[in-house]
């Protein structure tokens, strides 16, 4: 396991091998609200990078959920299909959304660059 | 530009998040809008609408005044009592939606919604030539609470000797609260009991959290815009700019009984509206009902097979029923209750079913 990256679509990635666990940042959370509902992209399917493959709708609004990298989503977070507050409750953990399995890593934010980019720097 | 009330300091102390509403920084959350949302249904929530736009209007010739500005007769209010109502343009397009109060004989208040004050106050004065009235725009020097929920008003009973059981629901009454001067109003925008508080600005700091404080013990929370429009869509309340706005007519949006058209003197709107009155809606103002957690939003278009027959006007994911609801305007032959249409959520053809309004009804 190495250190969270991120991206400028507000999602954070922690990459173990081949595969990637990707969630939205508690800051991309508490921005949308409560999360009521989270629709996921189905296990097997191929994600492109930046190509939105879910969303994450709160009371207020709905946000996209963009794909981190080019690869196959092996498994998703059936718990936070079933309580999609995980989302507000831990996002860097038992909020996680998908796995994906990838070929190679495109630029990546760490998380020095991403706290710039949401001014928590 | 946006402007801030005399509590943007409290809400920032409360680690509120703000949104621009009606050119307005105004708290959208505290903690969490279902949090908020529940506290309003099972406690009590207490907002800052001081955003809001106050008239008074006084003098000999008010009920005339506003008996020939809005749509509704102010002189059939009783003293102390209130009115929901519209001001129409000439054409009978709605410039607002307003609640007016007969604080008197010659006084009334009219509270009208903050993004509309410019437009309002510009209608109210071109129209006000000619009556012996004052109208006075005290937005300004007014602020505006409301303490909303079943425990809102045993809240507030602790903090003033007038006895609010005795004022019914759309009343109003001059009190002390916390030794400051405030008109009680049994008005609200949630679907539950409580009181609109209004008072000097220079007032509402000590007063917003003398009530927090109150009401600690009974479940009162501080709540934001965010929750404030799921109640109000909860109770099947309309919000100008999306139910309500220059291009929609009071009689597809539902307010027929608002517009006083049984009454001999002139008010301004009155062709238009008399001309619309006899017409067949090509439309109607509905509730959906739909089903799983995906809300219909505001400007989803819905169809009825290949026809487009109407658009949401306000949706959410109902925290209190737990199934989307929204509001919308259909074709009137689909408006029918019972009649099944697809919203398109963001290309998915989702079914809903048209119900009755309100979706949410608060048990007396």
């Amino acid at each position: 396991m190495s250190e969270l990256k991120y991206t400028k679509e507000h999602e954070w990635l922690s990459i173990d091998g081949d595969v990637a666990t990707v969630g939205i940042t508690a800051y991309a959370a508490e921005k949308l609200g409560d999360v009521v509902y989270v629709d996921l992209p189905s296990v097997g399917s191929a994600t492109t990078y930046m190509k939105i493959c879910g969303e994450i709708e709160s009371t207020k609004s709905v946000g996209e959920l963009y794909a981190p990298v080019d690869g196959e989503v092996v498994e998703i977070n059936q718990s936070v299909v079933d309580s999609p507050e995980l989302v507000n409750q831990d996002a860097f953990g038992a909020g996680w959304l998908i796995k994906i399995r990838f070929s190679s890593l495109p630029e990546l934010l760490n998380e020095a660059e991403y706290k710039e980019l949401t001014g928590e720097a | 530009m946006t402007r801030k009330t005399a509590l943007y300091e409290e809400h920032a102390k409360l680690g509120a998040q703000f949104t621009d509403f009606g050119g307005w920084e105004m708290p959208v959350r505290y903690t969490s809008d279902l949090a908020e949302h529940h506290a309003v249904r099972t406690a009590a929530g207490l907002f800052d609408i001081s955003h809001m736009a106050e008239f008074f209007v006084s003098g000999a010739g008010s009920a005339d005044f506003l008996n020939y500005a809005l749509v509704g007769r102010a002189s059939e209010i009783g003293i102390g009592r209130a009115k929901y109502s519209l001001i129409c343009a000439a054409d009978g397009g709605i410039i607002d939606d307003l609640i007016v109060y007969r604080l008197d004989e010659n006084d009334y208040l009219v509270v009208a919604n903050a993004g509309n004050r410019d437009n309002v106050a510009e209608a109210l004065r071109d129209r006000v030539t000619g009556f012996n009235t004052e109208l006075r725009d005290e937005s300004d020097n007014y602020g505006l609470l409301a303490i909303q929920g079943p425990r809102a008003v045993e809240i507030l009973q602790t903090l003033t000797a007038t006895d609010l059981s005795t004022l019914k629901y759309y009343s109003i009454d001059a009190g002390v609260l916390d030794g400051v001067e405030v008109f009680f109003a049994r008005t609200g925008y949630t679907g539950e009991d409580g009181f609109e508080v209004l008072l000097k600005t220079s007032d509402a700091a000590k007063i917003w959290n003398a009530l927090l404080q109150a009401g600690e013990s009974n479940g009162l929370v501080p709540a934001g815009l965010a929750c404030r429009d799921t109640l109000r869509l909860e109770a099947g309340m309309p919000l100008y700019g999306h139910e309500l706005g220059r291009d929609t007519n009071p009689y597809e949006a539902g307010f027929a009984r608002v517009v006083r058209l049984d009454r001999d003197e002139d008010f301004v709107g009155r062709d238009a509206l008399a001309a619309q009155s006899q017409r067949a809606q090509a439309r109607k103002l509905v509730g959906l009902q739909g089903e799983g957690k995906r809300a219909a939003r505001a400007e989803y278009p819905i169809f009825a097979g290949d026809l487009e027959i109407g658009e949401v006007t306000s949706g959410a994911l109902s925290p209190t029923l737990g199934y989307p609801v929204a509001m919308a305007y259909l074709s009137a032959e689909n408006a029918e209750v019972g009649s099944v249409v697809e919203v398109d959520i963001r290309g998915t053809r989702t079914e809903f079913t048209v119900v009755a309004l309100p979706f949410y009804k608060r048990n007396k």
